[in-house]
Parts: C-alpha cells; structure tokens; sequence
C-alpha cells in the first residue's frame, strides 16, 4: 500500500530523518515508534509532502506519489491525523467536516457522509453545531479522525493520537483506530504509547535518531528487550 | 439632534467603506500571511474603469460592474503573477512585494493613464439629500450604507454557509491542515484575492462617487486606514477588521465633530494617538490572538 525507500529529511544542518525504509501492506496497521525528537512527525510530514524530503522515493499504491503537494495526496488517497489534532477550533462541529469533503462531492452524498460519521463518532452528532474549540480533548480527537475520513482515505497517518489524553480515553480511541482497520483502511500509527500500539498493530517499527533501528510482528517486538532499550538510547540493540 | 444624526450618518457610510477595504486585507493576511498594501490600486483600477464605462456610453450601472469586476480580475492576476512566487517567503518579502506591486501599478497609472486627476462622472441622483422625517440625509451616504451592509451581510452568510466560504474561514484559522484535508492552496487563495479585489472595488466605487476624480495615489489613503482598522481589530481576525474599520470611522468622524476649529488640524494625529492608546491595552488588537504571528 505504501512504500517508503531512502526517505531523508533535514532542517538546515539538522539531519531528522536519515534514509529509511518502511513498508505498510494493504490492511495493516503499522506503529511507528520511538521516542522524542526520534524523527516520527518529520516521517509523516514529508510523506504527507508538508516538509520537502532531502532524498527518498514516496510510493502509494504502487504509484510514485513522491513530490506531491498535500492536497494531492489527500485526493490520492491518503489522510493524516495531524499531532494536536489541529482541528479548526472556532468552526462547528459540522464545518470542521464539511471543510474535507472532496469539492465534487454532491450536497446529497455530503448529507450521507456526515450520517455515517454521526454513527461512527455519537458524541459529535449531539455536538455539531457547538465550535470544535469547545469539545473535551478525546471528542476533538474523534473530530480530527472524523474529519480525515470525510475525504475517503485508504491510507490513515496518525499522529500521537493518545497525546495529552487521560487514560481511559486513549483505550476507547485505540479501539476506534483498530475499527478501523476493520472497515478496510490501512493504517501507519505513530505513538510514543509502545505497549498499546503494539496491541492493537501487526507490525512495528522503531525509529532512534532518525534512523530505523529495529522492525518486526508486533508481537516479536512486544516481547523484546530491544524496544525498551531503544527507548533508553540504546540504539542498535 | 439633526448634526449629531449626520455624523451618525457619515460615521456608518465611511465605516462601511473602511470595513469592506479591512475586510479583503484581513482575509489575505489571514490565509497567506501577506499585508497587501497593492489593496489601494484595486480601488484605483476601480475608478479608471468607471470613466471606462462612460467612455464607452455604458450606462453607470453597467459601468459599475464593469470597474468592479476588473478590481477582482486584477486582484486575481497579482497574486498569479506577483505573489503566488514568493507564497511561504517571509513576512517582510511579502510586505516588500506588495509595495513593489503597489509602485508598478501607480507608475502605470501616470504614464498610461493620466499624473493628473481625472473627473469621474456619478449620477445625479446620488448627490440628493432625503428628507427622512424631518431629518436630512445625503442620498450617497445613505446608499453607502445600505450597499456596505447588505455586502457584509451577504458575505457573512456566503463565509457561513456556503463551501468555498467555509474553506476560507478555515485556511484563515490553520493554512497547512486545509490542505492536509485536500483544499488545493491555489484555489483557495486565488478565490480569497478574487472576494478582496470585489471588495475593494465595491468600496471604490462608493469612495469615488463621494469625492468625484480619480488620481494615481488615489488607493493609498483608504487603504492606510483599512490597514489600521485591522491592526485595531487584530491581524487575521475578520469580524476584528470589521469592527476596527467601524471604530476608526467613528472616532474620525466624532473628532471632526467635537473638536474645536483650532484644534481640527490636527485631527487625525489624535485619531491615530486614540489608535495608539487601544493597542497599548491590547497590543494584539480587540479580536487578535497572541499567536498570530508567524
């Protein structure tokens, strides 16, 4: 589904990302991990084509995607989930969706589309006409991941979705990320929370310093030493 | 009761005229971080397609459309020529382009059009006075105001309701993410230059019918106190700029009323210290948020 080789990312003399590689088949969900400053957000960022990568090549679908300005790549199929959620505080509920419905879309399939998100996330149906400022952090939460599927990804970059989130709320949104992976999206997570990403993904990566240290089964990398000890800078374990 | 109903009067139609011209401003700066100062010569190309339309035996209806719609095109043609080049630059090469933009236009303005004033014909009509129940009132301000506040009333509700409008509010609030939902930037800021040009042209046709000639600078009076307005209301906020153009005209207006004729020279010193004392209670303006800056 996506295929990232040689991706390299600098700002200035800092080298952030430094030539990975990283591969998500149709259906996964696949946590990249790592700790802070690891180079995770500059990874989806330059995917997402907001940073200029320095060097690499960006495949979706088998099709050479590098290059592309974001609002392409959105209409290619890809969305992001952005870290701190960035949804629009003083619009609605509603226009927070409305904004990333495709401009084509018919005023009847919009109506559709703002159903099923309705059914999917309740809580933004009683609340849709209130500004999304004012929503809890889990409901802006579930607004960010309403509103990227408005545009009907098939490929879901999250960032830090449990950021900032009391305890019970990260379970319920990592539910809801692993739901949906049931409805058929394909999904690149990354999180700083390592055992619940693990839980819920099929694959695992982890990122130090900018550069890929270890990857695996979820569960392989769950039951490692290596994990941890890359967290403690570590790297090459 | 009748004096203070004309300044209420000249207060309304010179703030509805300032709104339209900060509001266009407001919205450009909001979504690509740029202060056009080239805002002033929209008008100006307004009123050169005034005498245009005249020229061409149009009547003044006609004429209007016409001054306003090459307003919004020429807002359209700078930013595709101009500043869609230096989008992302920094705050001062924006700023500097603008003004670059704005001097090109006005030496333009000199050796194609005219360096001197230039008569702007304006229906009869609109020099009138009414009487509204033993108060007089000038046609023109009137008409002002009535066509400031149905346009901002429409704008309101196109910036509400419709998707485009939504789009624009929400590439003001956060550029990058309105993207990252799949809004194409050159759509976005192409129709946000456009709305600003038709703004400005409107304003301009209004402006013109009040003072009747046309000269080259004639953009760049206006424009300072629409800037200043949304300075006041706080840069990047819409309905700040509106209610900053409105706070401007009324304090223009009340010292022109209230001052006595010794001290009316040095009117607009004190509008501007006035400007001055609000920003130094609110640095960021009366709707502004600490972190627009960029």
């Amino acid at each position: 589904m996506l295929e990232v080789t040689g991706l390299e990312v600098a700002y200035g003399a800092i080298r952030a990302v430094r030539g990975i590689d990283l591969r998500v088949g149709q259906g996964e969900i696949v946590a990249l991990l790592g700790p802070n400053g690891a180079g995770k957000s500059s990874t989806l960022m330059a995917i997402m084509g907001v940073v200029p990568p320095r060097a690499g090549r960006i495949r979706l679908e088998g099709r050479d995607v590098s290059g592309l300005a974001p609002e392409a790549l959105v209409r290619a199929g890809m969305a992001l989930v952005p870290e701190g959620r960035r949804i629009f505080a003083p619009l609605t509920v509603t226009e927070n969706l409305v904004v990333a419905a495709p401009p084509g879309r018919r005023r009847s399939e919009l109506a559709a589309d703002l159903e099923e998100m309705h059914a999917l996330f309740p809580v933004l149906a009683e609340r849709r006409t209130q500004q999304a400022g004012t929503l809890s952090g889990g409901e802006q939460q579930q607004l960010a991941i309403a509103r990227c599927l408005m545009g009907r990804p098939r490929m879901v970059l999250l960032d830090e979705p449990s950021l900032g989130l009391a305890p019970q709320i990260v379970d319920q949104i990592f539910d809801l990320i692993a739901g949906l992976r049931d409805r058929g999206l394909t999904i690149l997570l990354v999180e700083q929370n390592v055992d619940l990403s693990l839980e819920i993904a099929d694959r695992g990566y982890v990122l130090v310093g900018g550069e890929m240290v270890l990857d695996g089964p979820a569960a392989a990398l769950a039951a490692s030493e290596g994990v941890e000890r890359a967290f403690l800078g570590l790297s090459g374990a | 009761m009748d004096l203070l109903f004309q300044n209420l009067v000249n207060a309304l139609s010179l703030g509805g005229i300032y709104a339209l011209l900060a509001l266009g401003l407001a919205l450009v700066f909001s979504i690509m971080g740029l202060i056009n100062f080239a805002h002033g010569e929209l008008m100006t190309i307004t009123a050169y397609g005034l005498i245009l339309g005249a020229g061409l035996g149009l009547p003044f209806g006609a004429a209007v459309i016409l001054g306003v719609a090459l307003a919004g095109l020429a807002a359209m043609a700078m930013e595709r020529i101009a500043f869609r080049p230096v989008r992302g630059a920094s705050a001062a090469t924006l700023l500097l382009t603008s003004f670059a933009v704005s001097a090109v236009l006005q030496v333009l303005f000199q050796n194609l059009i005219a360096a001197r004033p230039l008569p702007v014909a304006v229906p009869r009509a609109l020099a009138g006075t009414l009487d509204l129940g033993g108060l007089r009132v000038g046609v023109l301000p009137l008409a002002t105001i009535l066509g400031t506040g149905i346009l901002l009333a429409a704008l309101a509700l196109v910036l509400r309701r419709t998707r485009v409008g939504i789009a624009m509010r929400a590439a003001a609030i956060d550029f990058q993410m309105t993207r990252l939902v799949g809004i194409r930037a050159d759509a976005v800021i192409a129709a946000a230059f456009g709305l600003s040009g038709l703004l400005a042209g409107i304003a301009a046709v209004f402006w013109v019918a009040q003072r009747g000639s046309v000269d080259p600078m004639m953009g760049f009076l206006p424009v300072l106190k629409a800037f200043i307005a949304v300075i006041v209301g706080g840069l990047g906020s819409l309905s700040g700029a509106v209610v900053g153009a409105f706070l401007l005209a009324f304090i223009e207006v009340g010292l022109r009323a209230l001052l006595p004729p010794e001290l009316l020279p040095y009117r607009e010193a004190l509008a501007l210290a006035l400007i001055i004392l609000v920003l130094l209670v609110r640095p960021q303006g009366l709707f502004g948020r600490r972190e627009t800056v960029r």
